[in-house]
């Protein structure tokens, strides 16, 4: 099955991590890629800083083009993949050695992708 | 025992033995958990209905497979174009008549792993901890949704929604009903036996302490030993199976005549179930022989101290106190600490002042836990300090939402500390 991998993080709480930690860490990643290359179906992107984002709303005169992410939230993304794994307990094992989940308010959605279009025929 | 409460046990036993199995084998035959689930829950509706109507049939394990199945064929016939043909490429399900002389040979080792597997799928900890309890209740255990939803005293169309959800997301996230990989079993089967001994705690003191017509801490108690007899080797599995059947064991002084809960020192010992503390005993030594401690084992060890001691005054006490400390190092919680005070101040009246202190330490996080202050105006009134004793009862009366609690406590309002026997 394909999942995609939303890697998300606190940019609130960066300052707190140990920059060497935050080296090692950034270093572990790509090996992490490496050893879990079988994998992969796509192995995405990772994204600039937040404040490069723009988003584009919905608007009653039509769409309103804004500065910053889409939510409020303090989580923002900062990268995607595409995992092709047997199951859901294949998904959590991979996701679970993400080398960043080391570093506070890191965390990483799971999400299956559609595959199957029949179920909305 | 009334002809229909006898039906309705026979019903009972029947459903939570096969139903679970029914779903599992046509999961797998169609491919499809959700279809093959909600076909089990329609027979298991038909079957009360028809059983209680009827009286039960001659082979009640084939009735309710031969009625599965069809309701499985009619959902499939039902639905779309698209999913009819990917059916037809499916391998061919098995004749749809079961003979009823004949049925399906019950619990052999496959089918017992095929239960298992659909136990660990509905405990995912990709589900809602909310559903996870309420999906293996009717998946596995055979419960429909108005009996789970009586006996959590939850709305019916709030609880059927929580379990659509849940059962959608197994299949469309990829849940495989397989018992997990080896590298994440022990992590997997924690999960399991959280929602199996939560089952037999809503089960043992529902929170309105009415009667069911399921009896659910039974039915855990049953789970439980399932689990570990599929699990041999996993010692908490074996630990939990023997602390639910060592509470069991005395299921029948739990309550009085008039329906009045009755807690351990007070007990009739001689209605504590002697055959299955001797079970429970067995359960234990399989646990120990495989030396993987942990604190399901711990605390059957503490309920095996209480269930072969003669009396409460008898009770191996400093045992209990030890296993309390090393259960401790597992679980640091406030419960913990504040029952494994309650055991200290067992040890003799020199220590009843100690264990009020340990006590009074968990006050900030057990201040809204009727058994806290419970707990206090025990120790206050074998003090002597009977006017803070009935503060602190009232405060657990106030906290209480159980009818046999509540009256438990509203006689120890007038309980006199030379008539409580502690």
């Amino acid at each position: 099955m394909k999942y995609v991998l939303m890697f998300t993080s606190r940019p609130d709480l960066n300052a707190s991590v140990d920059p060497e930690l935050g080296q090692a860490v950034y270093k572990k990643v790509y090996e992490w890629f490496q050893e879990n290359g079988d994998k992969f179906a796509d192995s995405g992107a990772e994204l600039l800083g937040v404040e490069t984002a723009t988003t584009i709303k919905h608007g009653d005169d039509g769409p309103v083009v804004v500065d910053g992410p889409f939510n409020e939230a303090k989580e923002v993304v900062g990268g995607f993949s595409v995992i092709d794994v047997p199951d859901m307990d294949a998904a959590v094992a991979l996701v679970k050695t993400w080398p960043h989940l080391e570093l506070p308010g890191v965390a990483v959605e799971i999400r299956p992708m559609v595959e199957d279009y029949s179920q909305f025929a | 025992m009334t002809p229909s409460q006898q039906v309705d046990g026979l019903l009972a036993r029947t459903l939570r033995e096969e139903s679970g199995l029914l779903v599992a084998r046509l999961a797998r035959q169609f491919h499809d958990f959700d279809l093959a689930e909600e076909a089990v829950q329609t027979a298991v509706t038909e079957a009360l209905e028809a059983w209680r109507r009827d009286g039960p049939p001659n082979n009640p394990a084939a009735w309710l497979s031969t009625a599965a199945r069809h309701n499985a064929l009619d959902l499939v016939r039902r639905r779309s174009r698209q999913t009819a043909l990917a059916m037809r490429l499916a391998p061919t399900p098995e004749p749809v008549e079961a003979t009823y002389d004949a049925p399906d040979g019950p619990t052999d080792r496959g089918s017992t792993d095929d239960r298992l597997a659909l136990l660990f799928a509905c405990c995912h900890p990709a589900l809602a901890p909310e559903a996870r309890l309420a999906l293996t209740l009717r998946a596995v255990v055979g419960m429909t949704t108005p009996q789970i939803a009586r006996a959590f005293l939850v709305n019916e169309r709030t609880l059927a929604q929580r379990i659509v959800r849940a059962k959608r997301k197994i299949v469309t996230t990829g849940i495989a009903l397989s018992v997990p990989a080896d590298e994440v079993l022990a992590e997997r089967l924690a999960d399991v036996l959280a929602v199996v001994a939560l089952m037999y705690n809503e089960g043992f003191v529902s929170s309105d302490g009415g009667t069911q017509d399921r009896d659910l801490a039974g039915d855990a108690v049953w789970l439980a030993g399932v689990v570990a007899t599929s699990l041999p080797r996993e010692a908490e599995a074996w630990g939990l199976a023997a602390l639910l059947t060592f509470q069991h064991a005395r299921a029948a002084a739990r309550f009085s005549d008039a329906g009045d809960l009755v807690l351990l020192p007070d007990q009739d010992r001689s209605r504590w179930d002697q055959a299955a503390i001797a079970t429970g005993e067995q359960m234990l030594e399989r646990a120990a022989a495989l030396h993987s401690p942990g604190p399901f084992q711990l605390r059957a060890a503490i309920a095996a101290c209480h269930a072969t001691s003669p009396s409460w005054a008898e009770t191996d006490w400093l045992q209990i106190v030890t296993l309390f400390e090393v259960l401790t190092r597992y679980d640091p919680s406030p419960v913990v600490r504040l029952n494994r005070a309650v055991a200290m101040s067992q040890i003799g009246h020199h220590e009843v002042e100690p264990s009020l202190d340990a006590v009074d330490q968990l006050a900030d996080r057990l201040d809204g836990y009727h058994l806290f202050h419970a707990t206090r105006a025990e120790l206050l009134t074998r003090l002597g300090r009977d006017d803070e004793a009935a503060a602190a009862n009232a405060r657990a009366l106030a906290l209480t939402t159980n009818e046999a609690e509540r009256r438990l406590l509203t006689t120890r309002l007038h309980r006199r500390p030379l008539e409580d026997g502690s």
